[in-house]
């Protein structure tokens, strides 16, 4: 029956070209983003070449030597460069879960923490910082990470026992955000002074001033997993276009599908947030940005976000640190003043697509 | 269909491919078929024992009031829905031995409303029909983009390939939706009340299309003259029970109309060998 249906071609099929245009896409891409981040480190109130930087790094890799002071090969390899490559991956990572929540999801306002992970994150740092539970042995970042999975978890539970469905996994995530919200307020006005809840306003807006080769690591691997299995589910992620109903009807197993999606994401936020902070914004305006430049097929939408986001999220930290000079600002600020005229230049520009 | 009348081919729509080569009489081995189904949702019996052998190559009408059960047997055929009890089967084989990606290469859904808030194109709609076929990580294949040429052809959407979704009316959507339906290369095709939201061209345009194509289709129709003037056979359900299955010659009769929908009717033939009209007076109980 199926040889009844061709009929002679009249185009010839375009895969080959449209792989060939993929890879030279990703090289610029990642041309761009190397470009930015060896730019963004010279920025800055030391005075650094990109030159340096390399030799910097040449000689870590043990290709050579430096002929920079310790204290500035220092300011290159223990500040701004893990504090530039964690930028990256938070802008990568971020926007990368913001684009599969909101395919997944069926809603264009969902973002990595639609899933109330950020406000977990919150309320398991201040935890340990205010109340100074976890008796030392807990981070920060530690606490952060275990508040931002309990809250996953208490998320995908409400859903499942109110029935599942994708508006429910949306509602629970509100709710647990709001709850976890009024949890860390109701810690940090009881029980902190002026001076540590300074310290964790800072750090609840999101600031990649804490970074460390640790969290760049750590990041990065999970950023690595989340991008092959994100794009190992890219025509699942395209099948959901239609709904849930129809992704079945095309032989997606959409339970299944969703419960992986939604864990990769919640991990990958868990990892970002409890190491740079709820940077707030990112997750939400760059998919839309990056579907208006190359449309709405996952298989090139995830690559060009995750490059799109790192980008972004290094000029935005660079904003942060330097407008101000000696000030920093939270980078969450900047990439929200940033991000709304951006947000409303996309949502103008699309506006006769409903 | 396993029913006494078979269907004298009427004037209503050209002889589609389908019927030369799923032959007039010759009972062939159905491909697809549901056997004594039931399902239940929410504690609620919406399929009793219901069973269902469309001829490979037909369109086979399924009729019934609001809540009959339509949809949910629908479901069941495309495997999205397992049955509670009884059996829907391919080549014989149970829908659950073949794995849902399988099932999608063989048998595709056209919903009765599909929208999505994602910017498409048409194109974009259309290869969505691949993803049963395509691996993870792989890009698409020759094979890919000619099934989805082929599908646009078919439907003569070829020249709209790049037009946006949105700027769709209802028709042309439905009429996309069965080019996506086609790029899966299926060779059963189930519609949920696909005329629906449509003006009569649109409907009539749609309902020839699937008429037309070489493949058995499975359509749930609330209008009883679209079934009458397109489909080979019907299966009449009420109550998630089938009343009454055959040619729409000699299944759509006026006691069968008062009984099943509760409507009085005038069932007419405008000449011998014609599809019957049904011309619809009023409900049994009021006037």
């Amino acid at each position: 029956m199926t040889t009844a249906l061709r009929s002679p071609r009249t185009r010839p099929p375009r895969s080959a070209a449209g792989v060939l245009r993929g890879v030279v896409g990703l090289g610029t891409g990642l041309a761009v983003l190397t470009a930015s981040v060896a730019v963004a480190i010279t920025i800055g109130p030391a005075d650094i070449g990109v030159g340096d930087t390399w030799s910097v790094v040449a000689s870590r890799l043990g290709w050579g030597t430096t002929e920079l002071t310790p204290i500035r090969e220092g300011i290159v390899w223990n500040l701004r460069l893990p504090r530039t490559l964690l930028a990256a991956v938070c802008g990568a990572g971020l926007a990368v879960c913001g684009t599969v929540m909101q395919s997944l999801l069926r809603n264009p306002l969902a973002d990595p923490f639609v899933l109330g992970v950020s406000s977990g994150a919150s309320t398991g740092a201040v935890i340990v910082v205010v109340l100074g539970a976890g008796g030392g042995v807990l981070s920060v970042s530690g606490g952060a990470f275990v508040g931002a999975v309990g809250s996953f978890a208490l998320v995908l539970l409400l859903s499942h026992t109110l029935g599942g469905t994708t508006d429910r996994v949306v509602l629970s995530g509100v709710a647990a955000m709001q709850l976890f919200s009024a949890l860390t307020s109701f810690v940090v006005t009881t029980a902190a002074d002026a001076e540590t809840t300074r310290g964790v306003l800072f750090w609840l807006l999101g600031s990649l001033s804490g970074a460390g080769w640790t969290e760049v690591g750590l990041c990065l691997a999970v950023l690595a997993l989340a991008l092959v299995v994100c794009l190992g589910y890219a025509r699942t992620l395209d099948a959901f276009a239609f709904g849930q109903d129809a992704a079945a009807s095309l032989g997606v197993a959409v339970a299944r599908t969703r419960l992986v999606l939604l864990c990769v994401t919640a991990l990958l936020t868990a990892a970002l947030v409890s190491s740079a902070g709820a940077i707030g914004f990112v997750g939400l305006v760059l998919p839309h940005a990056a579907r208006a430049l190359v449309g709405p097929g996952h298989a090139r939408l995830l690559p060009v976000t995750a490059l799109a986001g790192a980008v972004f999220l290094v000029w935005a930290d660079t904003l942060a640190r330097t407008v101000l000079d000696p000030q920093e600002v939270p980078v969450g600020v900047v990439t929200s003043l940033v991000g709304v005229p951006a947000f409303v230049l996309v949502l103008y520009r699309t506006r006769r697509m409903r | 269909m396993t029913t006494g009348t078979e269907r004298r081919d009427g004037g209503a729509r050209p002889p589609g491919p389908g019927q030369t080569t799923a032959g007039q009489t010759t009972a062939e081995q159905p491909t697809l078929a549901a056997d004594r189904v039931s399902r239940t949702i929410d504690g609620r019996l919406i399929l009793d024992g219901v069973s269902l052998t469309p001829r490979p190559g037909s369109v086979t009408g399924l009729l019934g009031p609001n809540g009959s059960g339509k949809s949910t047997l629908l479901r069941l055929l495309s495997g999205v829905l397992a049955p509670a009890s009884g059996v829907v089967t391919l080549d014989g084989r149970p829908l659950g031995d073949w794995g849902r990606r399988a099932v999608a290469r063989r048998v595709a859904v056209v919903e009765q409303h599909a929208d999505t808030l994602v910017e498409l194109t048409v194109l974009d709609v259309v290869r969505l029909g691949r993803v049963p076929h395509r691996r993870a990580w792989t890009p698409a294949t020759a094979a890919d983009e000619e099934a989805v040429l082929t599908a646009l052809e078919r439907t003569g959407l070829t020249d709209r390939a790049d037009q946006p979704w949105h700027t769709l009316s209802g028709g042309e959507r439905q009429r996309v939706q069965i080019a996506r339906a086609l790029a899966q290369e299926p060779r059963e095709l189930l519609l949920d009340e696909p005329t629906n939201h449509l003006d009569i061209q649109h409907q009539l345009d749609l309902l020839n299309l699937v008429a037309e194509l070489p493949i058995t289709s499975v359509v749930a129709l609330h209008d009883l003259n679209l079934a009458a003037m397109y489909c080979d056979q019907v299966v009449v359900l009420r109550q998630g029970r089938v009343v009454a299955a055959g040619a729409p010659d000699g299944t759509l009769t006026e006691s069968l109309i008062a009984d099943v929908y509760g409507v009085r009717a005038a069932v007419t033939r405008p000449g011998p060998g014609d599809r019957p009209h049904i011309r619809f007076l009023g409900t049994v109980t009021g006037d």
